[in-house]
C-alpha cells in the first residue's frame, strides 16, 4: 500500500519542490522571498539555485524564460496571481509563443506560480481568479489543485513537463491538510481529472476550492434522492474532455462552479463542450455557477457574497432536476428551456 | 593582406551585404510580400558588435535583426525563405522576419516585443553562467535593443539584475533616434540611456554607431571585461534609422535636414571612404565587392522563392513540446 503522510497544501509544494530539486540539477526556484522562507532549500541545493528576486514580476518571468530556453527548468514564485499581470510578456508573448514562432527551436520548461482565492479578504488586486486569462494563451498549460495530493503531484508533473505551466493555488487551501503519498515517483498527469463522487443524476465540475463545495452540495443531494457525480478538473489547460463528456452523457445534467468571473471561463467552455459534443445526451441546461464579473471585495460579507456555496449549487440543481423531470414527464421538448432556470446562471452569491 | 586589413575589408563586405538584402525586401515588399523592419543605417552596430563575439556566445535580438543574423553567419536564402513563410526559413516560416532566431548560431529569443529581449537576456546568461544546456565556460550573451526599448520598465529591471546578478550580459543598445513613429528626443532627455546605465552601476560606454572600427574597439573591451569579471557591461551605439518603422512607411514626419545629415555618415560610405583612404580599395574594387553581393542576394532570392509553402496540416506543429 502507498505510505502516506497528513500535511497541509503549503507542505506538500515544499514536499514537490524539495523532491524535484534533488532529482533534477536544472531545476532553480526564484522569487520575491523563496530563498528567505525556504532556508532548508538554500541549504541543501546552493544559493546559485535558490534565489530571491528583485519585486519585479516581468524580469522574474522574463529571466525564467530565457533561463528555460537554454537548459534550466526554473520555477517563479510570483506571489499573487494579479501580479503575474506584470508577467504577462514575458509568459504569454515569449514563453507561449516563441516555440512556435521560431518553428519548434525551443522549448521553456518551467512553473510560474500564483495565490488567489477567496478567504483572505485581500481585495481585487491580491485575490483574482484570472486563470482563464492564460487558458486563451497558446502554448501555456494551466493547473489549479483542489488537495494535497495533487499539490505534490501536479507540481512534480509541471515542473518535469517541458512546456511553460501556470500552477495556481488557491489561498483558503493553503493550510488544508490531507494525506499525500511519500513516493517520490508520485506524479499526478496535468491534462487528467478526477472524479471525486460518482453519481448518475447530475454532473457537478469544479477546481480548487469549489470541488468542496461540490461536494458539500452532493451530500445535501443525496437526501433528495439525487446522485451527484462530482468532478475535480484539477488541469484547466489541456482540460480532460473525455472524462466531462463522459460524465456528462451518463448524467444528462451539467452544472459548472468556480470561483472565476463566468463571461468567457471554463464553465463556458464546458458549457460549449457539452452542447457541441454531448448535446443529445442533455436533458436539461448545462448551468454555470460563478464569481460575478466584479473585482473581489475585501469586506468579509462582500467577498462571501461573490463566492459560489453549497447552498446555491444545491437549490440550483434541485431546481434543475425537477424542472427536466417535469419537462420529461410532459414530454416537453429541450427547446422550451424554462426561462425561470436561466436566473442561476448568473453570480452565485445572488443565486444564493 | 595584413589581417587589420582583411577584417576591415571584411566588415566592408557583411555590412554592403546586410544592405543589399533589406534592400531586396523593401524591392519584395512592394510587390506584395509582407513588411519588413529594415536595420539600413545601423549595419555597424551589428557588424562590430557580432565580430567580437565568439562561438560560445549567445544573442539575444529584435525585430530589426537582419544585421545581427547575417554578421553572425545566418544565410541570407534561409533568412529570405523564413520572410516569404517558406519551410526553407529558419523557423519554418512561422516567425517571417518578425522573430527570427537560429539556435545553431546561438541567435536565440527573438523577441518582437519592445523590451521583451530584454526581459530573457539574463536568464540566458544566467544559463550561462550556471554552465547549463550546451553553454560553454566564459560563454557570454548580447543583447540588441534600440532607445524604444530603453523607455520600458523591463530596461531598468534587466539592467538591476544583471548587476545584482553579476550575469555575464553586454546591453547593446542601438540609439536609432527613433521610436516607431516618434523621435526619441520627444520621450527622453539627450544624454539620457547611457546616464540611466551608469546609475545602475555597470562600465558604459558611448560610440559612434556608424563607426563600425569604433564599435568593434568598444565591443572588444566591453567582452573582454565580461570574461574577466563575469559581470555586465553596456554600450551606447549612436545611429541612425534610415528608413521607416517598417515597410512601406513615407517618413513623412522626418526631419529631412536630420535625415541628410546621417546619410552624410552612412556607415557603409565612412568605411568605403577609411579604405579609400589607406589605399586599401578604389572605386573598381567597391564596385566589384558590391557585385558580389548582389549576387548572392540573387542568388537567395532564387532560393527563397523556389523554397516550398508549409502544408496546412502543419499548423499546429510546435505549439507545445
Amino acid at each position: 500500500m502507498t505510505k502516506m503522510t497528513r500535511m497541509t497544501v503549503e507542505q506538500a509544494i515544499h514536499q514537490a519542490l524539495r523532491e524535484e530539486m534533488r532529482r533534477d540539477s536544472s531545476v532553480l526556484l526564484m522569487g520575491e522571498g523563496s530563498a528567505t522562507k525556504q532556508r532548508d532549500l538554500v541549504a541543501d541545493f546552493g544559493a546559485e539555485r535558490v534565489r530571491n528576486t528583485p519585486l519585479a514580476e516581468a524580469i522574474v518571468a522574463g529571466t525564467a524564460v530565457g533561463a528555460a530556453a537554454s537548459g534550466l527548468r526554473p520555477v517563479i514564485d510570483l506571489l499573487f496571481a494579479p501580479f503575474m499581470a506584470y508577467a504577462m510578456d514575458a509568459l504569454v508573448n515569449s514563453a507561449g509563443k516563441l516555440r512556435y514562432l521560431s518553428g519548434g527551436q525551443f522549448q521553456f520548461p518551467l512553473v510560474a506560480m500564483g495565490m488567489t482565492g477567496s478567504g483572505w479578504c485581500v481585495g481585487g488586486q491580491h485575490n483574482h481568479n484570472l486563470e482563464a486569462m492564460f487558458v486563451h494563451a497558446p502554448g501555456l498549460k494551466v493547473v489549479m489543485p483542489s488537495e494535497p495530493a495533487d499539490f505534490k503531484g501536479l507540481l512534480k508533473a509541471a515542473i518535469r513537463d517541458d512546456n511553460p505551466v501556470l500552477f495556481f493555488t488557491d489561498l483558503g487551501l493553503l493550510y488544508q491538510e490531507g494525506e499525500v503519498p511519500d513516493a517520490e515517483d508520485f506524479i499526478v498527469p496535468i491534462g487528467k481529472a478526477a472524479v471525486r463522487r460518482a453519481g448518475g443524476d447530475v454532473t457537478l465540475v469544479g477546481y480548487a476550492k469549489t470541488v468542496a463545495v461540490c461536494m458539500q452540495a452532493a451530500s445535501q443531494l443525496e437526501a433528495h434522492g439525487i446522485a451527484a457525480e462530482v468532478i475535480d478538473l484539477r488541469s484547466l489547460k489541456p482540460l480532460d474532455e473525455d472524462t466531462v463528456l463522459g460524465s456528462v452523457r451518463k448524467t444528462g445534467r451539467l452544472v459548472v462552479v468556480h470561483e472565476a468571473s463566468g463571461l468567457c471561463g471554463i464553465a463556458a467552455e464546458l458549457a460549449a463542450l457539452a452542447a457541441t459534443k454531448a448535446f443529445s445526451a442533455l436533458r436539461a441546461p448545462v448551468l454555470r455557477l460563478t464569481g460575478p464579473d466584479a473585482p473581489a471585495a475585501s469586506s468579509w460579507v462582500l467577498e462571501q457574497a461573490a463566492v459560489p456555496k453549497p447552498e446555491a449549487v444545491l437549490e440550483a440543481v434541485l431546481d434543475l432536476v425537477a424542472g427536466s423531470r417535469r419537462d420529461e414527464a410532459a414530454g416537453k421538448s429541450r427547446a422550451h428551456d424554462q426561462d425561470s432556470r436561466a436566473h442561476h446562471d448568473q453570480l452565485a452569491g445572488l443565486a444564493a | 593582406m595584413p589581417e587589420e586589413n582583411r577584417a576591415a575589408f571584411h566588415r566592408l563586405e557583411t555590412m554592403l551585404l546586410i544592405r543589399a538584402y533589406e534592400h531586396q525586401l523593401v524591392e519584395l515588399q512592394r510587390t506584395g510580400a509582407p513588411g519588413t523592419c529594415t536595420s539600413v543605417g545601423q549595419e555597424a552596430c551589428a557588424v562590430g558588435v557580432v565580430e567580437a563575439l565568439d562561438a560560445r556566445d549567445r544573442i539575444v535580438t529584435n525585430h530589426r535583426s537582419a544585421g545581427h543574423l547575417i554578421a553572425r553567419g545566418a544565410e541570407p536564402r534561409r533568412l529570405m525563405a523564413e520572410v516569404l513563410g517558406r519551410v526553407d526559413g529558419y523557423c519554418g516560416g512561422r516567425s517571417g522576419s518578425l522573430h527570427i532566431s537560429a539556435k545553431e548560431l546561438g541567435v536565440v529569443l527573438t523577441s518582437t516585443i519592445v523590451g521583451g529581449e530584454l526581459s530573457m537576456a539574463p536568464g540566458v546568461a544566467l544559463a550561462q553562467k550556471m554552465g547549463a544546456g550546451n553553454s560553454e565556460p566564459g560563454g557570454i550573451v548580447a543583447v540588441f535593443f534600440g532607445d524604444g526599448a530603453a523607455c520600458e520598465g523591463i530596461f531598468h529591471e534587466a539592467l538591476n539584475l544583471a548587476v545584482q546578478w553579476q550575469l555575464p550580459l553586454l546591453f547593446v543598445c542601438e540609439n536609432n533616434q527613433w521610436q516607431a513613429f516618434v523621435h526619441r528626443l520627444e520621450t527622453m532627455p539627450d544624454k539620457a540611456i547611457s546616464a540611466w546605465a551608469r546609475g545602475h552601476g555597470l562600465p558604459v560606454d558611448s560610440v559612434d554607431g556608424n563607426d563600425v572600427d569604433a564599435v568593434h574597439a568598444a565591443a572588444a573591451r566591453a567582452v573582454a571585461h565580461i570574461r574577466a569579471t563575469g559581470g555586465p557591461a553596456f554600450l551606447e551605439l549612436s545611429t541612425y534609422r534610415q528608413r521607416g518603422h517598417y515597410e512601406p512607411d513615407d517618413q513623412a514626419y522626418v526631419d529631412s535636414a536630420e535625415l541628410q545629415a546621417w546619410l552624410q555618415r552612412d556607415p557603409i560610405r565612412m568605411q568605403g571612404e577609411r579604405l579609400t583612404a589607406k589605399g586599401l580599395i578604389d572605386a573598381a574594387g567597391l564596385a566589384a565587392l558590391e557585385l558580389r553581393v548582389r549576387e548572392t542576394i540573387a542568388t537567395a532570392l532564387d532560393f527563397a522563392q523556389a523554397s516550398a509553402w508549409p502544408t496546412p496540416d502543419t499548423l499546429l506543429e510546435h505549439v507545445y513540446a
